[in-house]
């Protein structure tokens, strides 16, 4: 099937203006009262699309895993958010910041979405900010910026390191407002385990209440999924520990596509692995990258400290690599580098997985004031976690960890799933980022697919449903319990001697391993023949205690972990099919002599959204093609 | 490193619990507490135990969902830190660590060493917020906001809403929680004119939930993950008076 992404024609800079003119209707403001929205997850894209739709009057349920919305794993994000103000003078526009994300995205995203993306990046600072955001200022009192990876203009907005905490508390507070309201409803300590279709229509969903066990079914006249992405699928990533693909996974199998589950994000700056105690990989903001300096020693197995080795000797590789970019080289590049060094023995720290990120020269070109200002609580981070003290040491060791997935459910321009009515936002849907996501850029589209464009899509689709239709009486909902109840049942028979956690650590390390930084068909095929092996396993050998009808935490672990395992099986499947290398997606027979990514246009220049066909079965591709209408594709270059 | 463990365990909502004893070993000093938990967990469900429910998911000091009462003190002893960033090298080898729920009367425990902090929302329902609807904003640089403000606004701000001011507060007061809002947005022009409608509202939902009120213990100060100053709650009391005043001129 050839996938239609729906988007309009005409100029790129008018086509998102005369879209909602020509073809979006309108719900008359009297009868908005009379349709109800599911929001599944209350991160940036979740919070946001519950505030403004129970701002424009619709009865909003949303739901979070957590106790409280506020606790969605968007608050960990910490270096900012992108737009395109200029308010620097530097030469940025919206055109730049658009062409910037396609060129960073390896020319693999839907040009449409990227360009409307930076058009609605300055209406989200100015709503943010009229929250009462604190973003950094200038002794002016004007707003400041900063620059990040992968562009040469400083675009990026920040609140210390604590950006996206303070933009989730804004969309928060404004989603608290409407409850207060009466507009917004909000479900804690729910994880979704269904989604249920009427006559083919998204019409509600299945709860598990995590408290009592109990499976609670909810109706609406539209379902949107906020859930999220599937870094876990690795088990360590910087994720927070719940994060996982179980809602967006439940959707795709019953029939929602999954679009370019391959494209994953390793984020260059991250402390080192440690030992297999970790429950997690912290993120040192990538905005350290600015004044910090990325080297490891010129020669294998050089084990003196640092402040031994002489300047000389040192290899500053991304600024010898990417003299133009240097330190701000992209993520995915930047990772990679840092992982052929470390692959070649150069590497630094307990386990030789490590580079150092040396602040030395910004220590004395700016004074410990200032860097105490921009960095004190990475600092304060860092400390805590290796015992060791920057403002002493001028230098952290880092290595490249998974962070973001820019696959995700397929949507159109709407941002409406293949399912009617269900409209999938933020990190859980696939379409801005392409194959590679620029930094700053995760909170940009959280908030603009929630704050402006879920309301005016959605609306078009509620204005041809007739509000109501569907109870939590229909039959629908009935068999989804049904099914997940012998599911549950089923999970706590076996009897087995592995724990879920055992489990997880068992697919993260194939994932990891196989189809990591860098795959070849070899190792897609291994991870596909191991993956098969863990799923069969997981099914006969698990250990899990307790019951269903209680708050069982091992229950939410093994669940998760074997939707986990289903995606894990999709997304070899992509990474294999996709037989050429671009941005994050590396596969090593595909590269340039210099080992850089090399795309092949002609035969890949499309969507991959995965069909799935039962576990058993091998998921079936359907295309999108990828039309530029406005950029010409070239070979990205840092240099 | 090997530590006796003492836990609180309690079944369900409104039954009876107590502090059961474990003992762990091969613990590494550059664990969290909460993986050294991870750790005992893996071993009561290896040898057919229920294991212990407690909540986190960040894990690296910014969600606010972990929160656990270590040796007496709402996330341990160590200033400046969340329970899921303290590291067992802060502990003594062969130690004796008593672990329990955040208490406070509104804090019910639901299972172990989870509790319902429900109550922290419903405070921000009351007001915490400006109420500004997407599409009436005006551009973001319409407003200068000198630069102290800022940062002050800013150091209210990074409140994470985990409770711990509360649970250490002799009165069960989360006074340090409300005052960050309150602070954070009465020092910005954007939450000017709802100051006076916001603290109050703040202050009397607290009440309804049962929560105590401020006597300057400090106690919440000393625990607060984000170092938040006190001085905040002498912000509020001073932003409550002055809303006092309004409601006259009103």
């Amino acid at each position: 099937m050839i996938l239609d992404g729906k988007t309009p024609s005409g100029p790129i800079s008018e086509k998102w203006d005369k879209h909602r003119f020509d073809s979006l209707k309108l719900v008359n403001p009297a009868n908005k009262r009379k349709y109800t929205v599911i929001v599944v997850g209350t991160g940036l894209a979740g919070a946001s699309a519950s505030a403004s739709l129970g701002e424009l009057g619709y009865n909003v349920l949303s739901f979070c895993y957590q106790e409280s919305p506020r606790r969605a794993h968007s608050v960990g994000a910490q270096g900012g958010i992108n737009a395109a103000k200029n308010y620097q003078n530097d030469g940025d526009s919206i055109y730049r910041l658009f062409y910037d994300t396609i060129k960073g995205g390896d020319f693999r995203s839907r040009e449409a979405n990227v360009y409307r993306l930076a058009q609605l990046s300055t209406a989200i600072i100015d709503i943010c900010v009229a929250q009462g955001i604190p973003f950094s200022r200038e002794y002016s009192g004007l707003l400041a910026n900063r620059s990040f990876g992968g562009t040469q203009v400083s675009r990026t907005f920040y609140s210390r390191g604590q950006t996206g905490q303070q933009l989730l508390l804004g969309a928060y507070q404004s989603m608290q407002r409407q409850i207060q309201e009466g507009k917004v409803q909000v479900f804690g300590r729910r994880e979704m385990v269904d989604l249920v279709l009427v006559e083919g229509e998204a019409k509600g969903i299945l709860v598990r209440n995590l408290v009592t066990g109990e499976l609670e079914s909810y109706a609406a006249d539209s379902v949107v999924l906020a859930t999220g992405g599937y870094s876990t699928v690795f088990n360590l990533s910087t994720n927070a520990i719940g994060s996982n693909v179980g809602a967006a996974m439940r959707a795709h199998k019953k029939g929602a596509f999954f679009a370019n589950p391959c494209y994953t994000q390793i984020h260059p700056t991250c402390i080192p692995f440690a030992g297999s105690y970790q429950s997690k990989l912290t993120l040192m903001s990538e905005s350290l990258r600015n004044d910090g300096r990325v080297w490891v020693p010129k020669e294998k197995d050089d084990n003196r400290p640092p402040e031994q080795i002489p300047e000389q000797e040192r290899d500053y590789y991304l600024e010898r690599k990417y003299p133009s970019f240097g330190n701000l080289a992209p993520r995915d590049i930047s990772s990679r580098a840092a992982k052929e060094v470390c692959d070649e023995g150069r590497g630094v720290g307990k386990t030789g997985y490590a580079v150092y990120l040396d602040f030395e020269d910004a220590f004395n070109r700016f004074g410990s004031r200032i860097m105490e200002e921009r960095y004190g609580n990475l600092f304060d981070m860092y400390k805590m976690i290796t015992d060791v003290d920057v403002r002493e040491e001028k230098r952290m060791c880092i290595y490249p960890s998974p962070h973001y997935t820019m696959g995700g459910l397929w949507v159109d321009y709407n941002l409406e799933s293949n399912i009617p009515g269900l409209f999938v936002l933020g990190e859980a849907n696939f379409s801005d980022h392409g194959a590679n996501r620029l930094g700053a850029s995760a909170l940009m589209q959280g908030l603009a697919d929630g704050y402006f464009i879920i309301p005016y899509t959605i609306t078009n689709y509620l204005a041809r449903s007739t509000p109501g239709k569907v109870t939590a009486e229909n039959p629908e909902f009935a068999s989804s319990k049904q099914e997940v109840e012998d599911r549950n049942k089923k999970l706590l028979s076996i009897n087995g001697s592995k724990t879920a956690h055992d489990f997880r650590i068992e697919l993260g390390n194939v994932m990891w391993d196989n189809v990591g930084m860098s795959r070849s068909e070899q190792s897609l095929k291994k991870a596909l023949e191991s993956i098969k092996k863990i799923r069969e396993e997981f099914w006969n050998n698990l250990n899990l205690p307790g019951s269903d009808q209680e708050m069982n935490q091992q229950l939410e672990s093994a669940w998760r972990l074997s939707e986990s395992i289903d995606f894990a099986f999709v997304m070899v499947h992509d990474a294999l099919h996709r037989d050429e290398s671009c941005g994050c997606h590396f596969r090593t027979e595909h590269q340039t002599p210099d080992g850089e990514a090399k795309r092949n246009d002609e035969e890949f220049t499309y969507v991959a959204a995965w069909e799935y066909r039962g576990a058993d079965s091998d998921p079936v591709m359907h295309k999108e093609p990828l039309e530029f209408e406005e950029v010409e594709l070239t070979t990205r270059s840092y240099k | 490193m090997e530590f006796k463990l003492r836990v609180w365990r309690q079944r369900g909502l409104e039954e009876k619990g107590g502090l059961k004893d474990y003992q762990v070993k091969d613990i590494q000093p550059d664990m969290s507490v909460l993986e050294m938990m991870d750790t005992l967990n893996q071993k009561l469900v290896e040898s057919g135990e229920e294991p212990i429910a407690f909540e986190s998911d960040c894990r690296e000091g910014i969600c606010g969902m972990c929160g656990l009462v270590i040796n007496g003190v709402p996330h341990g002893d160590q200033p400046g830190s969340t329970t899921c960033e303290l590291r067992m090298r802060h502990f003594k080898d062969g130690q004796s660590i008593t672990i329990e729920p955040f208490r406070a009367k509104p804090f019910r425990v639901i299972k172990d060493l989870i509790v319902d902090r429900t109550s922290l929302d419903r405070m921000i329902q009351a007001g915490g917020y400006v109420s500004v609807r997407v599409g009436s904003e005006p551009e973001a640089n319409t407003h200068q906001v000198k630069k102290p403000d800022q940062e002050e606004a800013m150091d209210a701000a990074t409140c994470i809403g985990c409770g711990a001011c509360a649970a250490a507060c002799p009165n069960g007061s989360p006074m340090l929680f409300v005052s960050g809002k309150v602070s954070h947005l009465a020092k910005l022009p954007q939450g000017r004119p709802e100051a006076a409608r916001r603290v109050q509202n703040m202050l009397s939902t607290m009440f309804e939930e049962g929560f105590g009120n401020c006597s300057n213990h400090y106690e919440c100060q000393a625990v607060c993950p984000k170092d938040i100053d006190i001085k905040f709650i002498a912000r509020l009391n001073r932003e409550y008076i002055k809303s006092l005043a309004k409601n006259e001129e009103e």
